[in-house]
């Protein structure tokens, strides 16, 4: 006897999993669906809602830093606890109209920053790429409106100029209205006055916020050259911008970074993740590393420019007298004694220096913690952010027994054997262990290719 | 080459041509059906080829031979049968196709089929007038809509006063058929009258002949739909009603079985009437349930089933208010039967038959009683419990297993329905007691029964949304030992071992970082695992039961429980690898194969999709991507469709995670892709096609630029395939949205393919006449699509200097939006989408649409309607389509 059409047995299995995949993926799809559509209308709306509210015309040539905001700053830094950043979620272009404080707030949140490099990370031939940092300051470059504003990694104006960016100065067409700001990463380079470009995070309006960073670097490469503001300055274009070169990381391409000459002071490599998307903050997909060679900067210096006999260490003072790191969640270094707080007038959210002796600190399950932290000074305000956990550590271990450039080399499958044999590489041995074998003797591998052509 | 010839000449010139062939036929027809296949398939061609060669010709001869009295039985019977065939087919297209045949043939030839079919209702044979009722049905479906053959029904009822038992029993059955086949509609009032009046007679208890009665009361089966009129009609109905409650007492088990059909049938369409029978159906179908016959016994259970289905369904439109208007007002007659209908389906429960629970198809009088009574349990909510309460303490601890059983069964069927804090306390008395009858009863079927109940427990009773929780912390570990062991019983115990496991993790999957689950979920894992090896997996659907959990197991892992996620990954490709190296395999293990790639691809699927959900484990998942990619274009080549498309599935989300990376994947993937858009048999595979398409988009972007020109051919050609399901067509429009939005401008050169489409499909959809919910949502399906591609357009050539080309289409788009406010049938979702699509045409189009637009209704009317929506997504389409038209108007 079968059932009759239609009536289920109650014992008989309800869930049809397949169709609940079924279900899922359409869910999926339809959530996708709306937000890249949305994607595309926000970026739109913002635009819309800048034309919609009068702005204030500034004139072409205005590269004086704000002013009066910066003395506002000054005369309510007790503030800066009180209030968390204003809005995260408030658009480049909105944020653009932010003033002050407000704005040095918000910009300081919006860099990528790159942890130090500890270790090596697992697969560093296949999943990075690998460049040569320019020595300079880190800031973000917004073109919108007609003008061009660079903001340091404290969120405080560096230039405002006229460039060949996109709505990066009047004389451009600006015929297409949607077409709005473009937002890069960049590195200023005093020597040359140039602009290194080491990611792009908007292009045209178009967000790459979300895009791999192969694909950011594919549209840095394409587009920015295109815009001419890769063109010596002009009465409309300040300031050159110009790429750097990025390289697969396995050992040609670790060894061009690291060796080869280019225009630029280099301090130290940066490698980033192919996969990552740009993630505001500090992020372990994004890695910087040094030594002596390619960076004079290899041991950090303290205000006179010297290097210190002991280590220094800026941490942040939370409202309980912990001392923390700039990571998130913070690393908690120490503590200071309620009464040194009120003898010394000091207030939560200050950064302060401290010196640490080399014996004082141990390695527990690979974890870096310190005995003993010696107060040395208040941190200069212009200062954004403590010290992160990684670059307290990777100082640490440049004084005792530093990553160095043959560990990274281990770790890349060779690319071309001839290379192998070329013994240049600065004053460096260049050890091969990839068999951990000894590392005098040249094993001939036929590299196997990780994926398929 | 003589058919050919005949086929031009008049009839009358041709008739012995056929007469000759139609001697041949017979033993053409007798040959097929040969035990020798030789002589068999040689049959088959020779009636394949006549059939294209000179269809009228053919279908004389098969009528000639139907009608001859003197020919041999098996040959008319088949004869019968091709000639049906000949005229209908399941597809729809093929079907329309065949009507359309037989429409358009001579009309002296149709007229000589008919005649011989109607004369065969008259002949000594059963098998050939059954046969003939048919196919007059089958011809009566295709004519009488185009209002030809209009004598039928009238020839027909002439039928029913002759004297010849068989005559009226085949006309009865033909009156029977002929109501399946054809709508109501095409049938006018006055004839309908006649049929029922001849169909009643029949059904008649003076009606002498049983052959006939049984005849008659399955035609009213088919008939009830075209009695609405009859019964609105007091004195109508209660003579029709009185007929089917005699019949249900008729001596014949048949004409018993058929009468409650009836009254199952008469319970769904006519559930509005039936309060002042309602006393007297209860007596007879109680009578039923305890001493007829099972095949009646389960029809009187189905009829309150049908009831509680029908109150089920108006109390779910009333939504809680129940003073709301609804078309048909909820007689609670199951709540007013409660008292008596609960202690008849609790006895049912007692009569279960041995090994039910390993037959997948069993259906019989306990099964039958506890569903109905699950259904009684959501139709009334508490009001069941302690009715049922007292039998299943009486008999839960008793030594007959059926008593365990029948109890386990009547508290596991009565889970759902009635609130949390009515069974919330009686749950945490049971649940220790479950978990030791699972472990330690002697019978499988109280096992099996303990298992589900379980399950059912978890469904019902655990999870975000209930307040007391049945599952804590203590009780968590117990449960999960006691599940993870049953998975070593027998396999319809492991089965429902599993699905209890299923709705476990189910309640958790939004339980956030801390889930309960977390300490087990290696042993979980490894647990399904060593199930699905199990040698007896393939019993009780073992293996499918231990794969979804395990999937479900998946979706629901947390951060902390993710790496052992990932170490799932190798182990399923690794099944997976072996499937495919597999070789020379029986028809019957390849079938067991196929099956076993299909879980292993959707279990791919969601482990794909949870790890490419987080930025945290999707770095990691990436090592795989390749070599997951390598096995997916391995199976493909397998081609079955469910595989296909499970694979399919689990490339979108594969898309999805790796983003721009699929590019490498795509020269090799395209083919399939292709592949799929052209699966119009199997739309499913087709239609997830199509949704992988847009994840290609999103996550290909421009990239995709070099493999549109095929898609979108394909998609074009998909669209104006009439085989296509037509469930298909409104995610096909929405990916033309996912193509532009992805490659921006260079979607010019689709314009003029994807724009008319667009219009025809949209003026269609505009002034569809919905007359009933599933077209009205099937519509609003079209819309919405529809309404996605202009939005993606519109966005994708947004700030080029191309988007003038739009120009002469924004006329239209608002048009449409037009006509949609002003028809008011939308749903909220095409309201959301259509509002966007006014702020995209605004946007991209800027000041050359404003005056446009100013013109339209939907920017003042419409704007203003979704502007004060409670909706929230469609307020904020709305907050942005009223800045990009203020924008668009004032510039």
């Amino acid at each position: 006897m079968t059932p009759q059409e239609g009536r289920r047995p109650i014992k008989r299995s309800t869930v049809s999993d397949q169709q609940r995949r079924r279900e899922l993926a359409l869910v999926r799809q339809a959530q996708q669906r709306s937000d890249s559509q949305n994607r595309a209308r926000r970026l739109a709306s913002s635009v819309l809602g800048l034309h919609s509210s009068p702005e204030p015309a500034l004139p072409d040539d205005a590269i004086e830093p704000e002013q009066a905001p910066e003395l506002n700053w000054a005369q309510t830094e007790a503030d800066l606890t009180e209030s968390e950043v204003p809005a995260r979620d408030l658009n480049v272009v909105q944020a653009s109209k932010l003033r002050g404080r407000e704005a040095r707030r918000w910009f300081a949140h919006q860099l990528m920053l790159p942890e130090w490099m500890i270790d090596v990370p697992p697969h560093l031939d296949r999943d990075w790429y690998v460049f040569a940092r320019p020595a300079g300051n880190r800031c973000f470059v917004v073109s919108s409106n007609g003008t061009t504003i660079s903001r340091l990694r404290n969120g405080s104006v560096l230039h405002h100029f006229p460039s060949s960016l996109p709505n990066g100065s009047r004389t451009r067409d600006m015929s297409g209205p949607a077409s709005s700001y473009s937002i890069l990463d960049c590195i200023f380079h005093e020597p040359n006055q140039t602009y290194y470009v080491i990611d792009m995070v908007c292009w045209r309006g178009y967000s790459l916020y979300d895009c791999t960073a192969e694909f950011r670097f594919f549209w840095l490469n394409s587009k920015l050259a295109e815009s001419g503001a890769c063109n010596s300055p002009s009465t409309y274009h300040r300031y050159t911008f110009s790429v750097v070169p990025i390289y697969d990381c396995d050992q040609a391409g670790l060894r061009a970074a690291y060796s080869s000459v280019v225009p630029y002071v280099k301090d130290g490599l940066l490698f980033y993740n192919k996969h990552a998307h740009y993630q505001t903050g500090n992020t372990p997909l994004a890695l910087v590393w040094k030594d002596n060679y390619c960076s004079e900067y290899f041991l950090d210096t303290d205000s006179k420019g010297l290097v210190p006999t002991q280590q220094q260490v800026v941490l942040e003072m939370q409202d309980d007298g912990r001392l923390t790191t700039s990571d998130d969640p913070p690393v908690v270094f120490g503590c200071v004694e309620a009464d040194f707080i009120q003898k010394s007038g000091l207030q939560a959210g200050n950064l302060l220096r401290f010196a640490i002796r080399d014996e004082s600190v141990s390695l527990i399950d690979g974890k870096l913690e310190i005995g003993d932290l010696q107060f040395v000074s208040k941190v200069n305000r212009a200062r954004a952010f403590a010290d992160s956990y990684s670059k307290v550590f990777f100082q640490y271990a440049a004084r005792h027994s530093p990553l160095r450039i043959e560990d990274l080399a281990a770790s890349v499958q060779p690319t071309f054997l001839l290379k192998r044999i070329v013994p240049v590489f600065g004053r460096l041995p260049w050890k091969f262990c990839t068999d951990g074998r000894d590392a005098g003797l040249l094993v001939i591998h036929i590299p196997i290719p990780s994926e398929k052509g | 080459m003589t058919d050919q010839v005949a086929a031009e000449r008049p009839l009358a010139s041709i008739s012995p041509t056929i007469s000759g062939l139609a001697m041949e036929v017979t033993q053409i027809l007798l040959n097929a059906q040969s035990v020798d296949g030789t002589v068999r398939k040689h049959a088959e061609e020779s009636l394949k080829q006549f059939q294209e060669q000179n269809l009228s010709a053919f279908l004389l001869s098969l009528s000639n031979e139907l009608v001859s009295n003197e020919k041999p039985v098996d040959s008319r019977k088949l004869a019968g049968l091709v000639l049906k065939n000949a005229l209908d087919a399941k597809e729809q297209h093929r079907k329309n196709e065949l009507a359309q045949r037989w429409l358009s043939l001579d009309i002296a030839v149709k007229a000589q089929v008919k005649a011989c079919l109607l004369q065969t209702l008259a002949s000594p044979v059963p098998d050939a007038r059954s046969t003939a009722s048919q196919v007059i049905a089958k011809i009566a479906g295709i004519e009488l809509p185009q209002k030809q053959w209009p004598e039928l029904i009238g020839s027909l009822l002439s039928n029913t006063h002759q004297l010849q038992p068989h005559v009226k029993q085949a006309t009865l059955e033909t009156l029977g058929y002929l109501c399946e086949e054809v709508s109501p509609q095409v049938v006018d009032q006055d004839q309908v009258n006649k049929i029922l009046t001849a169909v009643v007679q029949g059904m008649n208890a003076s009606e002498g002949s049983s052959d006939v009665r049984l005849a008659a009361t399955r035609a009213l089966y088919n008939a009830l739909g075209f009695a609405q009129a009859n019964f609105s009609n007091d004195m109508e109905r209660d003579y029709i009603m009185r007929v089917v409650c005699e019949a249900t007492l008729s001596q014949e088990v048949k004409i018993r079985q058929s009468a409650f059909e009836c009254l199952v049938a008469i319970s769904s369409t006519y559930y509005d009437k039936l309060a002042s029978y309602m006393q007297d159906i209860f007596t007879i179908t109680a009578k039923a349930v305890r001493e007829d016959e099972e095949p009646v016994a389960l029809q009187a259970i189905e009829f309150w089933s049908s009831i509680c289905d029908e109150e089920i369904d108006i109390l779910d439109e009333y939504g809680g208010d129940f003073t709301a208007d609804s078309d048909i007002p909820c007689y609670y007659f199951i709540k007013q039967a409660l008292p008596a209908l609960v202690p008849m389906l609790l006895e049912t429960l007692l009569k279960q038959e041995e090994d039910q629970d390993q037959d997948e198809g069993a259906w019989n009088l306990a099964m039958a009683g506890g569903t109905c009574l699950g259904l009684v349990a959501r139709t009334v909510g508490d009001d069941i419990v302690p009715l049922v309460m007292p039998f299943i303490e009486e008999n839960i601890t008793k030594p007959d297993w059926r008593q365990r059983e029948a109890a386990t069964y009547a508290f596991g069927s009565i889970l759902e329905g009635p609130s949390p804090d009515k069974l919330t306390p009686i749950v945490h008395v049971a649940l220790s007691f479950m978990l030791t009858a699972l472990m330690n009863d002697p019978n499988n079927h109280v096992k099996d029964t303990t298992a589900w109940t379980l399950g059912r427990i978890f469904e019902f009773l655990h999870g975000s949304t209930v307040e007391t929780p049945i599952i804590t912390p203590e009780n968590c570990q117990q449960i999960l030992t006691v599940l993870l062991q049953s998975m070593n019983d027998v396999p319809n115990v492991a089965e429902k071992a599993c699905g209890a496991l299923y709705f476990l993790a189910q309640g958790y999957e939004d339980v956030g970082a801390a889930s309960p689950l977390s300490p087990f979920y290696q042993n979980i894992i490894q647990a399904l695992l060593t199930v699905t090896r199990r040698e007896d997996a393939g019993e009780s659907r073992l293996r499918t039961a231990a794969y979804e959990t395990l999937n479900e197991i998946v979706r629901c892992s947390t951060d902390e429980t993710a790496p052992i996620v990932m170490q799932l990954v190798p182990v399923i490709m690794l099944e997976l690898h072996q499937t495919l190296e597999a070789q020379k395999l029986s028809s019957d293990e390849r079938e067991k194969q196929t099956e076993l790639q299909g879980l292993l691809c959707g279990c791919l699927q969601v482990i794909i999709q949870k790890l490419g959900a987080a930025e945290t484990t999707k770095y990691g998942f990436m090592q795989y991507t390749d070599q997951i990619m390598d096995l997916f274009l391995r199976v493909f080549a397998c081609r079955n469709a469910t595989v296909h498309e499970e694979a399919m599935l689990a490339i979108g989300a594969l898309a999805y995670a790796t983003g721009t990376n699929f590019l490498k994947y795509m020269q090799g993937f395209y083919p399939y892709l292709e592949m799929g858009l052209q699966n119009f048999e199997e739309y499913q595979v087709c239609a997830i096609t199509v949704g992988v398409v847009g994840d290609l988009c999103r996550a290909l972007e421009d990239k995709i630029l070099p493999f549109c020109d095929g898609i979108m051919t394909q998609l074009l050609k998909d669209l104006s395939s009439n085989q296509l399901h037509r469930s298909v067509k409104p995610p096909i429009f929405s990916c033309f949205g996912d193509i532009a939005l992805a490659i921006g401008e260079n979607f010019e050169k689709y314009l003029i393919y994807a724009m008319p489409m667009l219009q025809s499909a949209a003026e269609l959809s505009a002034h569809a006449v919905a007359d009933d919910d599933d077209i009205l949502e099937y519509t609003n399906q079209l819309r919405n699509g529809i309404l996605e591609a202009y939005s993606g357009i519109l966005q994708g050539f947004k700030s080029s200097p191309k988007t003038q080309l739009l120009m002469p289409y924004a006329y239209h788009i608002l048009q449409f939006i037009d006509t949609l406010y002003s028809e008011k049938d939308m749903d909220d979702a095409v309201m959301k989408t259509a509002i966007g699509v006014l702020g995209d045409l605004a946007d991209t189009l800027g000041s050359h649409v404003g005056p446009l637009i100013n013109q339209s209704v939907s920017s003042k009317g419409f704007l203003e309607e979704c502007l004060s929506s409670d909706d929230g997504l469609i307020k904020e389409s709305a907050d942005w389509a009223k800045l990009a038209i203020s924008r668009a108007v004032s510039g």
